[in-house]
């Protein structure tokens, strides 16, 4: 599983802040739309809470419906410094996880 | 172009229609009258995410931004912006007033972090796009109307 959402983080320090941009490879699905050959509908799979920690702090929690695109993406800021463990998990309605984690430079 | 509208519209009413007779998704009008949802996330209707959420009293304010782009050539993929010049954010709600779901997400941010997200929705029709900014026990919004083109081809 841990191979089918890749999740992919970029952090940087500038002025004292430290932005945070995430894209995790997630199909996102609102579970309204429907399979064109079977005519089934396609039950909803979307990440559901994100939790973005930075040295073990939280700083940011998202918490997300079936309208977020595919593949999410997400950016941010913080105040932090560089040396900062930024780490950023996430868990679907399947009850998935995957996580990533960057030190700021 | 049109035909294509159509059979959106038509795919999406039998969806629709399928998800009522099934029993998954409640009518409306029977939501009325039953508890109010607690799940914003599952509100079919913009009061009803906003109650569900426990937003009220919303003041619009100049001092929220929502950036989105005026046409979206993809509705799949619409990236939105919101960001605030206040004090003390502790949390940004983005609200898709047009979706089957208006209630897209909700981001709680640190102190000290800069109130300002960045993220990409879906839309299913032209509409508004809502930024909800809580500070302390007010929130305040701001609201920027996007259209989208089901072409695809830009309009």
């Amino acid at each position: 599983m841990a191979k089918k959402f890749k999740t992919r983080l970029k952090v940087k320090e500038k002025d004292g802040k430290v932005n945070v941009k995430a894209i995790v490879s997630h199909p996102m699905l609102t579970g309204l739309t429907k399979d064109k050959k079977t005519g089934e509908k396609i039950p909803a799979h979307y990440i559901n809470e994100v939790v973005v920690t930075a040295n073990e702090k939280v700083v940011m929690t998202a918490n997300w419906g079936g309208a977020v695109s595919k593949d999410p993406y997400i950016s941010f800021n913080y105040a932090g410094k560089s040396g900062d463990v930024v780490k950023l998990a996430w868990t679907d309605n399947q009850d998935n996880k995957g996580e990533a984690e960057k030190t700021v430079k | 172009m049109k035909r294509r509208t159509f059979l959106k519209n038509t795919l999406a009413a039998s969806a629709a229609g399928a998800a009522v007779s099934s029993g998954l998704v409640v009518p409306s009008v029977a939501l009325a009258t039953e508890e109010t949802v607690t799940d914003p996330f599952r509100a079919t209707s913009l009061d009803e995410a906003l109650k569900a959420a426990g937003i009220t009293g919303i003041e619009e304010s100049d001092q929220v931004m929502v950036t989105a782009p005026d046409l979206a050539e993809n509705a799949a993929v619409v990236p939105v912006e919101v960001a605030s010049r206040m004090e003390g954010v502790s949390e940004i709600t983005v609200i898709i007033a047009e979706n089957p779901t208006p209630y897209a997400a909700r981001f709680t941010i640190a102190e000290g972090s800069d109130a300002l997200v960045k993220c990409r929705f879906k839309m299913g029709k032209s509409g508004d796009v809502m930024g909800v900014v809580k500070v302390g026990d007010k929130y305040y919004s701001a609201k920027k109307a996007v259209k989208v083109t089901k072409g695809g081809c830009g309009g």
